[in-house]
């Protein structure tokens, strides 16, 4: 079971997590590995919250990660961050984007957004890494670009190469946008915590 | 042969185009749309929408029984649509093969129920297969279509959402390119009046004996002994994940999961200790076992509701104490909403104001039922609007207000038709709200025959909502922007006030769809706002509460401006025109 590496990508509909659950399984799939990857689409797509599951090893069964067995949490939103932390493997790792996206409940005034966030996240035992992929990603040249900066980010401690990366990238945007994509993954590949 | 990663729907139209399919009709449904998206992008196949999913089965079966190879994909409620043909497909059975898709949602992630379909191969008499994987999935396809011609009968292909949009690896092939069948004109097989009807059930039960002789030998169905102990017999994504949480356990999975192989279910039954049943939603396999006396254990150990997780199966077996991993607790929810500037906000503002009762539908508009709009009492199923709202009106005779029916064009295509056809026939007192924002949102945008394009995006008809209403004999029938609430208020009141079923035809674009401008940010002006509130009772996610004044997200607001016409003190505006 120690063989397979599990990744949830958590964020808001509309975010891209569906895209960079693709590239990460791209590359998974390259090195061989057995690969599932679990989305859901439909209802959730219009800003509620969304989960991608990728799961990869030498024999993958289940597409969907067990809670407490998440190696890997790369967060699109801090609250969603928040919200999965307890599924995470003790020594687990967070790459968790430092905007704040309030949902509907804090929206209209009936609950608050929580502000002890960073704090409750810095608890975690595992490693984690908070950055504004959200700055980042305009600096790349468009906010959409968010997915590809933490994936620049989660690159720094994976087995596979920056070439790898950025044709895993090129192979699963549209061609008007890999430019901007492999931009914004190469100043999350070079941030510094 | 290359290896890529397929969804279970992108290996359904693969396996369908590798088996030499032709026809594919469908109506979106999620989590079965993508299989028709996909299907469309084969050049060999002709792929359409069709309205709903009764259409979309009796044209593949056309199809069929015109000889070439065909499929017909929906969720699992649109086979309560199709359920009529169905039934006497069964009947006649096909001349090509014919594979129904359908697409199940245990735990509801997208759907108003979690029915399952199973029982529909089993009171449909048809074989039914339920792949666990995208690989399964594929070779399940060209498996359906292979079976389909060699018992003479449709075949229904179960999915799950995991499996449908679970990505695996998958191994493809080419294309096997099949002849058309020639077309041979047999009224003893395909006219079902009870002359021709009642020897083809007699064909029908033969050929269900026929296939459980055939489920004994398949391959489909798999053996795989290991530890003696614990033998547990599953499909689909159950099988999934009882391989993750009880590895060693012994396990005959089941590909065809209608008619089931008896024999070799009791010989597995007596080759372990402790048999488990492990399924989800219904106790469909457990049932069976049970009423041939074999003593196997289900539903004592799991839910029929929702999904079952390798967890639950480890613990509920071996009873196990799993640590109990919960999300976070007590945070804020984030539940889906209308997007800021959608269109249907703007109709449900003005709705709200006319204080009637308001029978919903199916799509995005269900969103407005949540909190704060609340604007919809109820949501059952495709078309019900209509038919519930002129029920309700003649249940509450003496009720002030009309009742609402709020649809989109393409629920109403679906189904809606029929209910206004209805209450112009028997004089409804009603207000039929057409939500037209020219695609099918919820499931993804896809074109109807609305939106004036096809399912490959090329020009088609465009269906005259307002002229196909008059058509039916409604008398007040209005098309209004719902963004000028001024016009929409007025045809609402004139509508409510109309003797007999009005339609009014709420007409703005869904503001996802790229072609359709959006106009400057606005702001909200603190010298002028005294935090009232009210531009935040129409749920609009670009408004926000900042201390005791509203905020508005630029990035996310389209200027609609439905904000800024609630504002009594003028407070919202755009910074070009103060």
């Amino acid at each position: 079971m120690s063989s397979i590496t599990n990744i949830m990508i958590a964020g808001v509909g509309g975010q891209g997590t569906i895209l960079a659950g693709r590239i990460i399984s791209l590359l998974a799939l390259k090195a061989t590995y057995d690969v599932k990857v679990s989305e859901v689409h439909g209802m959730s797509q219009r800003g509620g919250s969304v989960l991608t599951q990728v799961r990869y090893g030498d024999e993958v069964h289940s597409p969907i990660i067990d809670p407490g067995e998440v190696d890997i949490l790369l967060a699109f939103e801090k609250l969603e961050a928040l919200r999965m932390l307890p599924l995470l493997k003790p020594l687990g790792r967070m790459i968790v984007n430092s905007q704040e996206i309030p949902p509907l409940p804090v929206l209209n005034g009936s609950m608050i957004y929580p502000a002890d966030i960073d704090q409750r996240l810095q608890t975690f035992s595992g490693s984690l890494s908070l950055l504004n992929a959200y700055e980042l990603a305009l600096q790349a040249g468009n906010d959409k670009a968010v997915n590809t900066v933490l994936l620049g980010k989660l690159s720094q401690n994976m087995a596979f190469s920056l070439s790898d990366w950025h044709q895993a990238i090129s192979a699963a945007v549209k061609p008007q946008f890999e430019e901007l994509n492999l931009r914004a993954f190469d100043l999350g590949a070079a941030y510094d915590d | 042969m290359t290896k890529k990663l397929l969804t279970g729907n992108e290996a359904v139209a693969r396996g369908f185009w590798q088996a030499g399919g032709k026809v594919v009709s469908a109506y979106p449904g999620t989590p079965s749309t993508e299989i028709t998206e996909n299907a469309a992008h084969y050049a060999e196949l002709y792929a359409e929408w069709a309205p709903n999913e009764k259409v979309a089965l009796e044209v593949a079966l056309g199809a069929a029984v015109g000889g070439a190879r065909s499929m017909a994909a929906m969720k699992h409620v649109g086979l309560n649509v199709a359920a009529d043909p169905l039934f006497t497909a069964a009947y006649t059975g096909i001349n090509a093969g014919l594979v129904i898709i359908s697409a199940d949602d245990p735990g509801m992630h997208s759907s108003q129920n979690e029915q399952d379909n199973r029982h529909y191969a089993l009171a449909a008499k048809i074989p039914c297969l339920e792949p666990s994987d995208s690989a399964e999935a594929l070779a399940f396809t060209e498996l359906a279509l292979d079976l389909s011609e060699e018992f003479d009968t449709p075949v229904l292909l179960r999915l799950t959402t995991r499996v449908s949009h679970g990505q695996s690896t998958v191994e493809l092939s080419k294309r096997t390119e099949q002849s058309i069948k020639p077309y041979v004109r047999d009224i003893q097989k395909y006219v079902m009046a009870p002359a021709g009807a009642r020897p083809r059930h007699a064909v029908l039960e033969k050929r269900m004996l026929e296939l459980s002789a055939y489920a004994e030998k398949t391959e489909v169905n798999r053996l795989e002994l290991r530890d003696k102990a614990i033998g547990i017999v599953c499909s689909g994504a159950a099988y999934q994940y009882v391989r993750e949480a009880l590895p060693q356990a012994s396990v005959f999975k089941l590909g065809l999961v209608n008619p089931l192989p008896k024999q070799r279910l009791c010989d597995f039954s007596a080759a372990v200790e402790k048999l488990y049943v492990v399924e989800e939603l219904d106790a469909f396999y457990e049932q069976q076992l049970k009423s041939w006396g074999i003593k196997c254990c289900g539903k004592e150990l799991f839910s029929l509701l929702g999904e079952i997780f390798p967890p639950q199966i480890k613990t509920a077996i071996t009873k196990q104490d799993t640590i109990l991993h919960e999300e976070t607790p007590n945070l804020p929810p984030r539940p889906p909403v209308l997007c800021a500037g959608c269109p249907h906000r703007a109709t449900f503002t003005a709705i709200k104001k006319l204080k009637a009762p308001v029978m919903g539908d199916i799509g995005c508009y269900t969103l407005a039922a949540g909190p704060p709009l609340s604007a919809i009492d109820t949501t059952v199923c495709m078309g019900a609007s209509v038919t519930m709202s002129h029920g309700l009106a003649k249940a509450q005779e003496n009720a002030k207000v009309k009742p609402l029916s709020v649809l989109g064009e393409s629920t109403f295509i679906h189904s809606g038709i029929t209910g206004l056809i209805n209450a112009v026939y028997n004089q409804a007192q009603i207000t039929v709200v057409i939500l037209d924002n020219s695609i099918t949102a919820m499931t993804g945008h896809q074109h109807n025959p609305a939106s004036g394009y096809n399912v490959r995006s090329l020009p088609a008809p465009v269906l005259d909502l307002a002229a196909l209403s008059k058509a039916c004999g409604v008398e007040y029938v209005k098309t209004v922007n719902p963004f000028d609430q001024k016009a929409l208020t007025a045809a609402l009141k004139g509508a409510q006030e109309f003797v007999g079923p009005a339609v009014i035809i709420s007409k703005y674009p869904c503001i996802l769809l790229p072609y359709v401008k959006r106009d400057k940010p606005l702001f909200v002006d603190w010298e002028i706002c005294v935090g009232c509130k009210v531009c935040l009772s129409i749920g609009c996610p670009a408004l926000s509460l900042k201390g005791t004044k509203t905020v508005i997200d630029s990035s996310q607001c389209t200027g609609c401006a439905l904000c800024a016409g609630l504002c009594a003190k003028k407070a919202i505006y755009g910074r070009d025109n103060k």
